[in-house]
């Protein structure tokens, strides 16, 4: 159990679990993450059956987000991050074959196709906004904006992770195993974030 | 040597390579340094609550005073509440952690030395960005309300409250700028608690020594992993709440406006789940304290060790199902008072199982009542009152009775102050030896007990009844003829009485870190590893990495057991205990140890930025100095990315049955 690498030197690793530090320490930090979106995904489930009416002056109607989604649109940006996680993997698989090069075109590929991703979101919410559907439109509104808004968040700071890991491979030619490990981690958080996502875009956008 | 590292070049800084002095500290990636620092800090805003706490008696203790006025009031209760538990009780929680966790699991340092120097970093910051409210924050004039005239700066902290109840935090009813000083604070502290909760898990997952078993670990790591999950999985709920708050008065979301459609009883599902497991948070840290200083007191193992470990797990389970007890009051369906009734008569089992297994473990020991077991039967004694009257609670209609009274008051400082309290202050002596290398003065210790223990029951004892007689809470006059003010009075005197205590505590403590009686090796003839390395902890900790073979291993290399089952001293316990002196100051190999860094303490110094930059993205440098904070994080983040946790050093001879560290690279 705990007597696994004790062989080289000082840089020998003496994981208890047989799991490295930094990807343990990834997966319990996921775990947290989950808490976050729940309680975002509950959040948004509790505002978005009610009934505003009360609360609009006579007259007008309540603009409510489920009747303002483009399904096709939004499905088209969904499949584009779903897309995204297939060449995370292919620039993990690039890796342990030894093709520092495809790796970095594979990461590029995927904060690329992540980018293409927030864009869609940021053209979304542009639209949404136009139509009349602001943070402060009613509660369901609000709780809309903020759930897929700190989803976009943790797209974004994804694509930093990916973009620091291609500027560090550019700069040095290549990661070292080291930096290799950070690849799966990137990996790990950006699965994550895709899994959350179809969560998201099934409970959010296409169940009534 | 300890360390032989050459500083670097290859980052944005030359690496910092003191040891000893002030830039050490700032840099350190040494647990226990950063440790001390946590306890250090702790203790000052423990300090500062205390003061806040004495204003607040001091206001009570006449009917009808006017020494503070009700702004004042508010903001006493709530930085006391808010101070006490966010900046003192899991800070030095943290402190133990990050000190005692790897001594006593056999390893050199946490898994990742540099993120927890940013947890404490964070914290601090965080603390220091909450308590700048009184300078800078404004309250404002609420819509219908009395405090029209603008707050003194006594008056400027947060004011609603630790709990922040919506609607009275939300922008309608706090116009002013201090409850977002409150939210945005808050959620700077909680990440520093998630950072560090992931940190520990790693660290008790990954890096026990050979032979150490889970069920081998002391119960004090135990309950250091039961709360780091506690952690894990309630700060991100409140983080939501926190958000949504700040997003309500700052962006104009509609959360928890009624006005607007919103929802204010969300709050406080949101806040209570996020808050019942706070309080096991808070209390079993203590609880592992305790199940550490009675057996080495009582000269007998545990009793029931597996049992103790279960059912502080058990809590740690139960503790997020019974929020909605403290909402009974609020409106919420029959069936679910029914529901959460229930569950919280039952988290008093695994409870009870604690108490029954401490005192088991006292029954027939050979008792020494020295400063640290007087602490910890104080906690015993304490927290059984505390949690009975909590069993009051699950009883709906009492609650109904009892609900924002003074009896609340005193049942959570039962089981907060002479309970998580009492705890630590026991730890602080248990380990003060291991901690400084010298000992402190039992009679001075005993003194600061027995001033605590009196000034404890009679500052929250009357409050019992106080709030019976319909006392109620965060109300900052009462009239004379409610015949409250003797007791009032009585409670004054008590608080008055619980600070002495304090500062024959700080007496004591800042006298014998210089001049106590040096300390020998293993003064307390203890149980656990830490007992095992010399006192102070040298900074590689051990020497040797140790092997385990048994549930509090040291102990049984010392000591066998007759046909009684008494304890009986081996011949070779002494000659082991001077070998293990010996070999702790003269390590046999090189040792690595994690460099200093310069990031982790910009980190923290970015995040009360960007919170300055939402209060005042008004102002025309608000959002640039957000944007700076922002910045300087991101910055250092990469500046670390290409920082290895340890510089390269030149080659050792050969050492590889001594390995050195344990730790990946970008810790």
């Amino acid at each position: 159990m705990a007597d696994i690498a004790h062989a080289d030197g000082h840089h020998d690793v003496h994981e208890s679990t047989g799991i490295d530090n930094r990807k343990l320490g990834m997966w319990v930090f996921l775990s947290s993450e989950f808490m976050f979106f729940g309680a975002l995904i509950s959040n948004y489930m509790l505002f978005k059956g009610r009934d505003y009416s009360a609360f609009v002056p006579a007259g007008q109607s309540v603009i409510l987000p489920r009747e303002l989604y483009d399904i096709p649109f939004t499905s088209v940006s969904s499949f584009v991050l779903l897309m995204s996680s297939l060449t995370m993997v292919l620039a993990h698989d690039a890796l342990v074959s030894g093709d520092q090069n495809r790796t970095r075109i594979w990461l590029a590929a995927t904060g690329l196709l992540g980018s293409v991703f927030i864009g869609g979101q940021v053209f979304e919410f542009t639209e949404f906004v136009q139509q009349g559907m602001t943070l402060s439109t009613n509660p369901a509104a609000s709780a809309f904006f903020v759930l897929t808004g700190f989803h976009g968040a943790h797209v974004f700071l994804g694509i930093l992770m990916l973009l620091s890991l291609y500027g560090i491979s550019r700069r040095q030619g290549g990661l070292t195993e080291s930096q290799g490990l950070n690849v799966e981690l990137v990996g790990l958080y950006w699965h994550f974030v895709d899994i959350i996502w179809i969560v998201i875009f099934t409970i959010v956008y296409l169940i009534p | 040597m300890a360390t032989t590292a050459t500083p670097g070049s290859r980052t944005i800084f030359r690496r910092p390579a003191s040891h000893t002095g002030f830039w050490s500290w700032i840099t350190t990636a040494d647990h226990k340094k950063i440790g001390i620092m946590y306890g250090y800090t702790a203790f000052t805003f423990f300090i500062l609550g205390g003061l806040e706490a004495l204003l607040l008696r001091i206001q009570l203790s006449q009917p009808d005073s006017a020494f503070l006025s009700a702004a004042e009031y508010n903001a006493m209760f709530t930085m006391h509440g808010t101070t006490m538990i966010f900046l003192f009780v899991m800070p030095v929680s943290a402190a133990f952690f990050n000190y005692l966790l790897p001594l006593m699991i056999g390893a050199r340092d946490v898994a990742f030395p540099r993120m927890n120097a940013v947890s404490f970093w964070i914290f601090l910051f965080g603390g220091i960005f909450l308590y700048t409210s009184f300078l800078f924050g404004t309250t404002g004039p609420p819509a219908g309300g009395n405090l029209a005239e603008a707050a003194s700066r006594l008056g400027s902290g947060p004011n609603g409250g630790w709990f922040g109840y919506a609607p009275n935090s939300g922008i309608r009813f706090s116009t002013g700028t201090v409850m977002d000083y409150w939210s945005i604070g808050l959620q700077i502290l909680g990440l520093a608690s998630l950072i560090s909760s992931i940190n520990f898990i790693v660290t008790v997952f990954n890096m026990r020594a050979k032979g150490m078993k889970l069920l081998r670990m002391p119960v004090f790591v135990w309950m250091t992993t039961v709360v780091a999950f506690l952690l894990l999985f309630s700060l991100p709920i409140i983080a939501v709440a926190l958000f949504m708050i700040t997003f309500d008065r700052s962006f104009g979301t509609l959360f928890f406006d009624p006005s607007m459609g919103g929802d204010p009883v969300l709050w406080q599902h949101f806040f209570w789940l996020f808050g019942h497991p706070e309080v096991y948070i808070l209390i079993l840290p203590a609880m592992g304290i305790v199940s550490e200083v009675l057996p080495t007191f009582s000269r007998k193992p545990l009793f029931g060790y597996p049992a103790v470990v279960f059912a502080g797990a058990a809590i740690g389970f139960m503790g997020f199902g019974v929020w909605a007890h403290h909402m009974f009051s609020s409106g919420v369906t029959p069936i679910t008072q029914a529901a959460f009734g229930l569950s919280t008569m039952a988290i008093a089992i695994p409870t009870g199982i604690k108490i029954f297994n401490w005192i088991g473990t006292v029954w027939g020991g050979k008792i020494k009542l020295n400063t640290p077991m007087l602490f910890s039967i104080g906690f015993v004694g304490m927290f059984v009152i505390g949690g009975l009257s909590g069993v009051t609670h699950s009883i709906v209609p009492a609650d109904w009775q009892q609900t924002d009274t003074y009896y609340i008051v005193a049942h959570f400082h039962y089981v907060l102050f002479g309970g998580a309290i009492f705890g630590l202050f026991s730890g602080l002596y248990y380990w003060f030896p291991k901690l400084t290398g010298r000992m402190y003065s039992e009679a001075l210790g005993k003194l600061h007990f027995w001033v605590f223990f009196i000034g404890f029951n009679l500052t929250f004892g009357p409050m019992h009844w106080l709030g019976l007689n319909g006392m109620v809470r965060r109300t900052w006059v009462y009239a004379e003829e409610t015949g409250l003010g003797p007791w009032n009075m009585a409670v004054t005197v008590g608080a008055f009485i619980i600070a002495l205590g304090v500062l024959v505590f700080m007496a004591n403590w800042s006298w014998s870190k210089r001049n106590g009686p040096i300390a020998p090796f293993d003064p307390w003839d203890a149980r656990t590893l830490e007992w095992t390395m010399p006192s102070p902890t040298p900074e590689y900790n051990f020497a040797v990495n140790p092997v385990v073979t048994a549930l509090d291993d040291f102990w049984h290399k010392k000591y066998t057991e007759d046909s009684d089952g008494r304890p009986v001293r081996r011949p070779e316990a002494t000659a082991l205990v001077a070998e293990l002196e010996e070999v702790g100051l003269n390590p046999p190999a090189p040792i690595h140890l994690p460099n200093p860094s310069y990031y982790p303490f910009l980190v923290g110094l970015g995040m009360p930025m960007i919170g300055y930059g939402v209060i005042y993205r008004g102002a025309a440098w608000g959002i640039p100095l957000g944007i700076v904070g922002a910045l300087i994080i991101v910055g250092s983040f990469i500046g670390w990315g290409v920082e290895p946790l340890e510089e390269p050093h030149e080659e050792h001879e050969d050492h590889s049955d001594e390995p050195g560290t344990d730790h990946g690279e970008d810790a």
